[in-house]
């Protein structure tokens, strides 16, 4: 017989780990910039296909400065702005409306099963052509974009509700509008919020396609003339914009979201 | 006010299309100041008489009747759920205004009525805490604040402290009697424990299996205010004893039967 062992029990779990590694993080931004500034100073490929960032971010600061970044900026801002609003507000108040009362569902829920899955940006003629090349034809398909993530998410936030909640809340003698206003709207209020993150990215694609398609100003305006030019740089300065304005967005969703839903994750 | 049960029948319709019978015939009355547990084997059908008792649910046949002086603007009934019910997004201090908000309560009379009841149930200190901050104990006091604030007619509690661990809910059952015995609320109190029943109430309605009807009414005659010792008295145990024997075989039953 062997002697008796004494086997210390390790830890099991320890590959299964996770680290936030905050300097990866920072190297991995920092070092495409690099690797991609090496790339052009070496001469590897021309300027006319991939200009420097050094000299992408010379035009940008150049375009601050003599004022058409911030022209095009504020178009874009603006058409962005009330196309979400608009496009949230409508489906949020339609959302509620399907989620709530089974009647508004009947009419509804066909209706939007079938115009849903057409892609919007097929509609821009359409628009363009009901509405007429300005403003309104470019807001309205944002808006349209931004209206179908919105309804979908809150009517499933809805009809997601706790009806233990529902319950408890009649009990305490809630009617119609306070079960909405106290029960209904703060259950939904995650599914609303992810439905705000999937439409702040589908009114940005739509912006650009819009503003590629008869504008005079805007982001999308900026890369599609830029492009045609052969101004490969100024190019450049439009995604840069686009990518802050997308991190911009769901970074402050994300803020938002933390102040709105104060009892989730703490 | 007195609480009038008066042959109340209930019967759903399942998923096969069966007309399943919940309850069958109940008749039972609740005087005013009065503890009243019901009492039987899981799937009585108990919940349902509650719920309906708070309008929640309509019944059958049969009906449901409030009588005696009603203050103006008192709610029949308030109700305390075993899983709390409580709403996530606001904190305690909220929850317990909830009714009163509902009931269009002026907010300063609230802003009195809340910290009274809070101070009552002893949820000082808590009242900025969300739900999932707070122990389950401490969830269920909010619970009980809640339904007391409103100052309704008739309490009812279905199961409140069965999702609490076995030592929580004692302390929490002294608790109810103490705040029972100041305010003097009526109470309907559902429960599958046996002890627990006697423990707290003048009288324990003790329901069959489905369909559900009155078995007995057996009435406790232990002293008041009640305290742990008297779990040992004669009293008490043959009070256990008689409803054990009332319902043994009926719990038998549901056990085999394999479904709650």
């Amino acid at each position: 017989m062997s002697p008796p062992q004494r086997i210390a029990v390790p830890d099991r779990t320890r590959f299964l780990e996770r680290h936030e590694h905050r300097l990866l993080r920072v190297a991995a931004l920092v070092g495409l910039v690099v690797l991609w500034e090496i790339v052009t100073r070496a001469g590897w490929v021309r300027p006319l296909f991939l200009p420097a960032p050094s000299a992408v971010l010379e035009e940008l600061v150049d375009m601050a400065r003599s004022g058409p970044l911030w022209t095009h900026l504020w178009a874009s801002v603006r058409r962005l702005l009330w196309g979400f609003g608009a496009g949230a507000t409508a489906g949020v108040s339609v959302g509620v409306a399907i989620g709530f009362f089974s009647r508004a569902e009947a009419v509804g829920q066909p209706l939007i099963a079938a115009t849903f899955p057409i892609p919007k940006i097929a509609l821009l003629s359409l628009l363009i052509l009901w509405l007429g090349i300005g403003e309104a034809s470019k807001v309205t398909v944002i808006a349209l974009g931004v209206f179908f993530p919105m309804a979908i998410n809150t009517y499933a936030g809805v009809r997601q509700a706790d009806p233990l909640l529902i319950r408890a809340a009649v009990a305490f003698g809630a009617k119609r509008w306070s079960v909405i206003r106290k029960v209904i709207l703060p259950s939904a209020l995650p599914m609303i919020f992810a439905g705000l993150k999937l439409g702040a990215g589908t009114a940005l694609l739509l912006l650009v396609a819009a503003e590629m398609i008869g504008a005079e100003s805007g982001i999308g305006f900026l890369v599609l003339q830029s492009g045609n030019l052969n101004e490969t740089t100024r190019l450049m300065v439009g995604l840069v914009v686009l990518s802050a304005l997308g991190v911009l967005s769901s970074w402050s969703l994300n803020r938002l979201e933390r102040l709105a839903i104060p009892w989730q994750n703490t | 006010m007195r609480v009038i049960v008066d042959r109340l029948s209930k019967s759903y319709r399942d998923r096969s299309g069966q007309n399943l019978v919940a309850l069958n015939g109940i008749g039972l009355t609740v005087e005013p100041e009065e503890f009243v547990a019901i009492l039987g084997p899981s799937g009585c059908g108990k919940s349902t008489l509650l719920n309906i008792i708070a309008g929640l649910l309509p019944a059958s046949s049969g009906e449901v009747a409030f009588e005696g002086e009603r203050r103006p603007g008192q709610p029949l009934t308030a109700t305390v759920f075993q899983e709390f019910a409580l709403f996530p997004w606001r904190t305690a201090e909220a929850n317990v205004a909830f009714g009163l908000e509902e009931l269009d309560i002026p907010a300063a009379e609230r802003r009195a009525r809340v910290h009274r009841f809070i101070a009552m149930t002893g949820l000082e200190g808590f009242e900025g805490k969300y739900p999932h901050q707070l122990s389950g104990g401490m969830r269920q006091r909010v619970g009980i604040a809640r339904a007391l604030c409103v100052e309704p007619a008739v309490l009812l509690m279905d199961e409140p402290f069965s999702a609490l661990d076995a030592q929580t809910r004692t302390i929490m059952m002294d608790e109810l009697l103490g705040i029972w015995e100041r305010t003097r609320t009526g109470i309907v109190y559902v429960t599958h424990n046996i002890q627990e029943a006697v423990y707290m109430a003048d009288r324990v309605v003790v329901l069959s299996r489905r369909p559900g009807r009155v078995l007995d009414v057996v009435p406790v005659e232990l002293k008041r205010p009640r305290v742990d010792s008297q779990l040992g008295e004669p009293d008490f145990l043959q009070a256990v004893d008689r409803i054990w024997g009332l319902i043994k075989s009926q719990a038998k039953a549901a056990l085999l039967e394999g479904r709650p």
